[in-house]
């Protein structure tokens, strides 16, 4: 059977000869020019001048343009309207584009843009949340308040209670494809896009609006992206867009691809925030009552930060019962890049601010951490079909009283797995014996302290923006049996292509190599959301189903023909049979073909079970979730702070896995990733506003020497309780967060030089451990 | 403008470059070789590693006319002429060494560089090797993995496979 293999990523052949192509390598008609934004040097200034005289006679220049010379209102947000492409009278942070100059080359483009004079009338900037919290510079009238019972009460009557704060710093994408796009006029003022995006349809919306035309005139291709991460949801508008004008004006093909320095100086990032907690709890570490506070640091313009900020009160839990809860976020503006979609979408951040309460409330009653955790985890998952289905917006139960299987969201956890997968994980990572082996290790040393965490993920599955959980496939049998495929998902090195394909050649019992993929293509299947919430896999593989269920259908229609019902048609291994009778699948379509039935199918699929009243914070945002566990442990250098992932184990749940290679694949990338946002990656702004990491030479992603020596990775191998394709589970953004196992196994390390909880920010770089240990020696 | 010639991929090579063209900019731009990536622009991410006479050259550090007259080698030429993947390319695909495949040229020449000096490796020793090569999707176990394997070791027992 094909879906369920551990076969090699779609284009690997390709990858591994360099055949596969990204949007700056396609061939490109003769002439096609290029193009660059000159970008704002203030945080926060109008524009009194602007003489790009020396701009315009600079070699290879064929045009520049600022935003009086948009054809037509040129907004590049993904929906709040508040991104011109290039800036309106102010700039808002360093970094915004404020001219555009179209050359003959992109370095003649890039070189150029350098000349542009531009007068700034300096205003303040608000740079930190402090600064926009004491401005009120906020997105939403107030701050999001979810809550149920009486935090305050439980807080006042808890036997214990801790207060404190933690920093989570951002984090650059990198995506090692830059951003990029190209666009070429076509006849009659339609324009045919190439773009890395996660997002196709965006594109179209965005580029339709800035040419004056209606969807129907763009056509958007993404093939693949060099990675996204979250980054290519919506900071590829800006180039698609530039390219698109620069195109309809010129009347010539033109590309765009963002210098890494620019790219990282333009776009955003994932949100740094600062969270404030307060937790009451039991002798036990059980928690009683606690409260949140999120001070989000969303940059100049909102982009996604309102689902992004929801997404992290969603996550406050994590997957911990949390009987009195109150989570107050706040979403402010700040003069920065506009803080964006990145993997997790805020979860990550949701899942640190309750981690670390876990950590202080185990260090503060003297006990182990893992089992704090495992005292406040949700009930396990209730039995049996009985069970009355209890989310139920304002009817749900509220208070102490609720059983322990319900979110503060209202949602009822129906699968909770951690009870069963983190005894297997500390069994499979020997985690008794390592703790004690840890701790010997640092009663015998007193300059490396070592340090071991075990930190759970529950990670709702699904846009909580609930219309985007839907899409589209359209699925072509040729006569001669090969298949076409084309789903609104996007390729972005998760696999997705590959899954997918699987799914379609299982439904038509074809060979997988019958299979065509096929690009991302707008002119295909219409009105997609982002390949982005982990959806890509639920989504398009039960909307490719969908399409293949009616082909299958229409060609067993034709064939059973006085042989036989058409529901005992069964495909298998590129054949059809047919009662006794045997024809191959290509017999099969050209039957189909002659009896005049069509060999072209579309699919569709929406998520069931939706219901989230996002301003009440209420209701079932997620079809389901997915978890995962990890075990790491970390060495400090207590004179330097340098410190190192020694081993890491992990036990996820991918339900019944689509493609076992691919997920784990995921996972093992996922970690490192996580672990590079909370351990080494920092991003620095000066006091002017100013990215001062803007090139890998300051800004550290994990290298191959940062990967952990121990590195085990297991499938926890159970189908998904509810119907998504073929029982999987969503795989993107969950193992992120596995990450976290780091970062508090650091502070298990910093924790074991000193009586005091060590308070470790993030991210853990050697000068926040050194601080940390300082904190914790008191 | 100086005239360049080199042999790229067995083949020669020459074109009008400016002063400032670096490699990888006269392989992709010139002779259409778009395998050789530019990820980072300033050589420190190794998506545009090529191969300069043998040795692994990052093509954004390079001018052209610095490899004038050289023997150039690029991922367009790993594989044999019929198609053929070469074993470390064989390799990456079979142990998954690869997400998005924006890194793995850079990744697959690096690999190469490193097992024409040093045919067995340990598995630290191809850390160090290939440190300046950055994958952003993979997390290295697997391309780790994939140059031991291509390297001839037995990776049946490294977890995560």
């Amino acid at each position: 059977m094909t879906a369920g293999r551990a076969l090699p990523h779609d284009a690997a052949a390709l990858h591994v000869t360099g055949a596969a192509r990204y949007v700056d390598d396609q061939p490109l008609p003769a002439g096609t020019l290029h193009l660059a934004f000159g970008l704002s040097q203030e945080a926060h200034a109008d524009l009194t001048a602007l003489d790009l005289d020396a701009v315009r006679a600079a070699p290879g220049v064929v045009a520049v343009m600022t935003a009086d010379d948009l054809p037509h209102a040129s907004d590049v947000s993904p929906g709040s309207g508040d991104e011109p492409l290039l800036a309106t009278g102010s700039v808002h942070y360093v970094g915004q584009p404020v001219f555009l100059v179209v050359a003959t080359s992109h370095l003649a483009a890039r070189a150029a843009a350098r000349l542009g004079q531009v007068g700034y009338a300096t205003k303040p900037a608000l740079l930190t949340v402090e600064d926009a919290l004491a401005a009120d510079s906020r997105f939403e009238e107030g701050p999001r308040i979810y809550a149920r019972g009486d935090a305050d009460a439980a807080l006042a009557s808890a036997p214990h209670t801790i207060t404190g704060e933690i920093e989570i710093g951002g984090q650059e994408h990198f995506y090692l494809e830059g951003q990029a796009a190209a666009a070429l006029p076509q006849e009659a003022g339609d324009m045919h896009i190439l773009s890395s995006t996660q997002h196709p349809t965006e594109i179209q919306h965005k580029v339709a609006d800035a040419i004056g035309r209606p969807m129907h005139a763009v056509r958007v291709e993404t093939r693949r992206m060099g990675g996204g991460f979250g980054g290519k949801e919506s900071q590829g508008n800006a180039l698609a867009v530039a390219c698109a004008v620069a195109a309809h004006l010129t009347g010539r093909p033109c590309k765009m691809r963002y210098d890494r320095d620019d790219d990282m100086v333009i776009t955003g990032k994932r949100h740094d925030l600062k969270i404030r907690y307060a937790a009451g709890f039991d002798g036990e570490g059980r928690i009683t009552g606690i409260t949140f506070e999120h001070l989000f640091r969303c940059g100049w313009a909102q982009d996604l930060s309102l689902p992004v900020a929801d997404r992290a009160m969603l996550h406050a839990d994590n997957a911990y019962f949390l009987p009195n809860v109150r989570i107050t976020s706040h979403r402010l503006r700040t003069n920065t890049q506009s803080a964006t979609a990145f993997r997790g979408f805020g979860g990550p951040q949701g899942m640190m601010g309750i981690e670390r309460v876990m950590d202080e409330v185990a260090h503060t009653l003297g006990l182990d951490p893992t089992e704090v955790r495992a005292r406040n985890f949700y009930a396990s998952a209730p039995s049996g079909p009985g069970t009355a289905k209890r989310f139920g917006g304002k009817h749900s139960p509220k208070g102490p009283e609720t059983a322990r299987d319900t979110t503060p969201y209202g949602q009822q956890v129906e699968d909770f797995l951690l009870h069963d997968m983190m005894p297997d994980l500390a069994r499979r990572a020997g985690l008794p014996a390592r703790r004690a082996a840890v701790a010997r290790w640092n009663a015998d040393n007193d300059i490396l302290k070592r340090g071991i965490a075990l930190t759970p993920v529950k990670f709702g599955i699904s846009f909580t923006l609930t219309h985007l959980n839907q899409a589209g496939a359209l699925v072509h049998v040729y006569a001669d049996g090969s298949v076409h495929l084309n789903h609104g998902g996007t390729e972005m090195g998760q696999g997705l292509f590959q899954k997918v394909a699987q799914v379609a050649a299982r439904e038509l019992g074809v060979p997988l190599d019958a299979v065509r993929i096929t690009a991302t293509d707008t002119g295909k299947v219409p009105n997609t959301s982002a390949t982005a919430a982990s959806s890509g896999s639920d989504l398009n593989g039960m909307a490719v189903r969908d399409a293949c269920i009616t082909l299958r259908s229409r060609i067993a229609d034709v064939v059973s023909e006085n042989r036989c019902r058409a529901e005992d048609v069964r495909f298998e291994d590129g054949h059809v049979h047919v009662g006794q009778d045997t024809l191959t699948f290509a017999e099969a379509a050209q039957a189909a073909y002659q009896a005049r039935v069509s060999l072209s199918a579309t699919g569709f699929y929406k998520t069931p079970k939706l219901a989230w009243d996002r301003i009440a914070g209420q209701g079932r945002p997620f079809f389901y979730f997915a978890y995962g566990a990890a075990v790491t442990e970390v060495v400090i250098d207590t004179l330097t702070g340098e410190n190192r992932i020694l081993r890491t184990d992990i036990l996820h749940d991918c339900g019944t896995s689509l493609n076992p290679a691919l997920d784990i694949g995921q996972i093992e990338g996922g970690y490192v990733q996580g672990a590079g946002w909370l351990t080494m990656e920092e991003l620095v702004w000066d006091d002017t506003g100013r990215l001062r990491t803007h090139a890998p030479s300051t800004y550290k992603i994990p290298a191959m020497s940062d990967r952990p020596s121990v590195f085990n990775v297991e499938l926890w191998d159970a189908p998904n309780r509810e119907e998504t394709i073929y029982r999987s589970k969503a795989v993107g953004e969950p193992p992120f967060m596995l990450g976290m196992s780091a970062f508090f196994a650091l502070s298990d390390a910093c924790a074991a030089c000193g009586p005091n909880y060590p308070a470790l920010d993030a991210p853990a770089t050697p000068e926040r451990v050194l601080a940390a240990v300082e904190r914790a020696r008191g | 403008m100086p005239n360049v010639s080199m042999t790229v991929n067995g083949k020669a090579a020459s074109g009008e470059v400016e002063g400032r063209t670096l490699l990888v900019g006269f392989l992709r731009d010139q002779l259409g070789l778009t395998g050789t990536h530019v990820g980072c622009d300033t050589s420190q991410c190794g998506a545009c590693v090529v191969h300069v006479d043998g040795k692994a050259v990052k093509a954004c550090t390079m001018l052209a006319a610095e490899a004038d007259g050289a023997d150039v080698k690029t991922i367009e030429g790993m594989a044999a002429p019929d198609g053929t993947l070469s074993t470390i390319q064989q390799a990456f695909q079979d142990h998954h060494g690869l997400q998005c495949g924006f890194c793995t040229p850079g990744m697959v020449m690096s690999a190469a560089a490193l097992l024409a000096e040093n045919a067995s490796p340990s598995e630290q020793e191809i850390r160090e090797y290939l440190e300046g090569n950055i994958c952003r999707c993979t997390g290295y176990h697997n391309i780790v993995k994939a140059i031991m394997a291509a390297a001839g070791h037995d990776v049946s027992a490294i977890a995560a496979e």
